[in-house]
């Protein structure tokens, strides 16, 4: 199921090469004691692509993205994060990064801006010409619409906005790659779809990759060119939420009216199902609705398949 | 890009410094210790130190000086550290590049200018209550090296103790053995009063050593001869110091690259878990 890496041939001048992955990982594995979280884990991921990451709880979403953010030592395997070693990287290749985690509380006392502006501060020496660093303060509140929270104790920030703030210091330094682990918790549906406006404009705009984890498959949906489900210690399935579906043996519902009652079947075959429904029925068919599964089920399936497996 | 990171950690520093100090609790807690310590030299103000004409406020007021030189640079650097572990200040200084100098330079700002004005809380009001103070150009040069050069050794052994805390309720239990390390350390009455094995152990610290020197800055050179030798043995002093700055210069690096490299998202939102479980 892995798709075949073709990189995109926009987008020159940057510190990874055209023809590199932006991410590679290759039977990445991770054991805490005698207790294996990873097994062999392998993708890769292409400059400016949305891949989102899910899987069950305790499958090691965490546990990958703290390795290719370089804040875990892996147990065995290969990883190259924009052409480095997360393990030895750089300060430079830090510049490049963002990092969104799940619970930050970090610098109460300090005011948004103030903060903002202070950490922006450190990538100043990592601006270049195509890429300037970092982003200036106010335009980073706008896009983030913390405007009016800017003088505003971090402390005393609702947890919708403390994470609105967590995801502007992710992407202060405008990196290259952006980790965002379950950036949506706590986001009201406005915000939420502001959220999802943000992440196209990073990778539509600034060409930014972004490896995000969430547990809402609408969200999956929205936002990922490609979804990884990890599960059981590996990657399960790799390819867009269309292709996923497709793999799940194409069951799909139809429903319709006839003659005034409702009806509902679900067939493999759903193409030939509704053609014999018209030849039978003809116009007296109406409300017509054919829905492939969706990825929840999709999800539910392939990973209940792979943990019947281990 | 070396300026321009020194800069970054400077900043950091002050305004740090200046949150904490327009902070009611972090206020209190400083003109706290100052405030108590003016109140025990009024008590003892018709005292004189055994065997001198020096008023024994005097004697304390300089001594107590080590005493929060001590208690800033050990205990607030050890709890900075576990604090800023606990809610992930140290793992943002690591997800930004150079973010960990940056931060060690601001905490140095914050520590150094947060002890001196608990310093200052303590001297110039208590400087109308006792009598016998003086500070010449002496003293004052010897202020000029004693100064950093305490704070050289005792705040790598607060960072590293800070390293072993796993949060900052634990690491105010450092409060005791301060506390009891100032009870030994010629503090409030001289350190000759004490059983000879006593002021051995006292003389393996650099408290004893601060206040000495401290004493030859601010007070009258006949009271040297209620020190231990009869003497201000400033070059003995600044040995010790220099000792316990070149250990602890040595292993803190150490020490604080291995808590360091144990930070990472989940560690922090572990300790987050354990700090809600014991709030409930």
């Amino acid at each position: 199921m892995m798709e075949t890496v073709t990189t995109g041939d926009f987008g020159a001048g940057r510190g990874v090469s055209i023809t590199e992955p932006v991410m590679e990982v290759r039977d990445l594995r991770m054991s805490y004691g005698s207790r294996a979280v990873l097994t062999g884990v392998d993708f890769t991921a292409r400059r400016g692509e949305v891949l989102v990451l899910l899987g069950p709880n305790g499958a090691g979403k965490s546990t990958t993205i703290e390795i290719l953010e370089g804040f875990r030592r892996r147990s065995g395997g290969t990883v190259r994060v924009l052409g480095e070693d997360p393990e030895r990287g750089t300060e430079a290749w830090r510049a490049r990064l963002g990092v969104v985690l799940q619970s930050w509380r970090d610098h109460g006392k300090w005011r948004v801006r103030e903060l903002l502006g202070h950490l922006g501060g450190y990538y100043t020496a990592y601006s270049t010409p195509v890429r300037t660093r970092p982003w200036q303060v106010d335009d980073l509140l706008e896009v983030v619409g913390l405007t009016g929270s800017a003088d505003i104790r971090i402390g005393k920030l609702s947890g919708g906005q403390r994470r609105r703030l967590d995801v502007a210091i992710g992407i202060v330094g405008r990196p290259d790659l952006l980790f965002l682990d379950e950036p949506t918790v706590g986001f009201d549906p406005e915000a939420r779809r502001e959220f999802h406006d943000l992440v196209h404009r990073l990778t539509d705009v600034d060409d930014t990759t972004v490896l995000l984890t969430t547990h809402d498959l609408d969200e999956a949906e929205k936002l990922a060119d490609r979804i990884l489900i990890l599960a059981g210690g590996r990657i399960i399935a790799d390819g867009s939420a269309d292709a996923l579906s497709l793999r799940v043996a194409g069951e799909a519902e139809v429903r319709w009216n006839h003659s005034g009652q409702r009806f509902v079947h679900t067939d493999t075959d759903a193409t030939s199902f509704v053609r014999k429904l018209f030849e039978q029925h003809g116009e007296e068919i109406t409300d017509l609705e054919v829905r492939r599964s969706s990825l929840e089920e999709t999800y539910m399936r392939l990973v209940r398949d792979a943990e019947g497996e281990a | 890009m070396r300026g321009h990171l020194l800069r970054s950690g400077l900043t950091r520093g002050v305004i740090e410094l200046r949150q904490t100090l327009t902070n009611g609790t972090d206020l209190f807690g400083y003109v706290l210790t100052p405030v108590l310590l003016i109140g025990l030299l009024f008590l003892i103000r018709d005292k004189t130190v055994p065997g001198s004409e020096i008023s024994l406020g005097a004697y304390s007021l300089v001594s107590s000086l080590a005493m929060l030189l001590v208690l800033g640079a050990l205990t607030s650097t050890a709890q900075y550290l576990t604090m800023d572990r606990e809610d992930g200040t140290l793992l943002r200084a690591k997800a930004t590049p150079n973010g960990m100098v940056g931060y060690l330079i601001g905490k140095i700002v914050l520590i150094v200018g947060a002890t001196a004005v608990s310093c200052v809380a303590a001297l110039v009001p208590g400087w109308f209550v006792v009598d016998g103070l003086r500070l010449d150009v002496t003293g004052a040069l010897t202020l000029l090296w004693l100064a950093p050069l305490a704070l050289l050794a005792i705040m790598p052994t607060g960072a590293m103790l800070g390293a072993f805390f796993n949060n900052a309720r634990t690491a105010a239990v450092l409060m005791l053995p301060v506390t009891g390390l100032t009870a030994i350390s010629g503090i409030f009455y001289p350190l000759a009063m004490l059983p000879g094995w006593l002021q051995g152990v006292a003389q393996a610290f650099p408290m004893y050593w601060l206040g000495l020197g401290l004493r030859s800055s601010f007070l009258p050179d006949s009271l040297a001869a209620a020190e231990v030798s009869g003497s201000w043995r400033l070059l003995e002093a600044a040995g010790v110091l220099i000792l316990w700055s070149v250990v602890g210069l040595a292993l803190a690096p150490g020490v604080l690259r291995r808590m360091a490299s144990r930070e990472s998202g989940s560690a922090v939102a572990a300790r987050r878990e354990r700090a809600m479980s014991r709030a409930v």
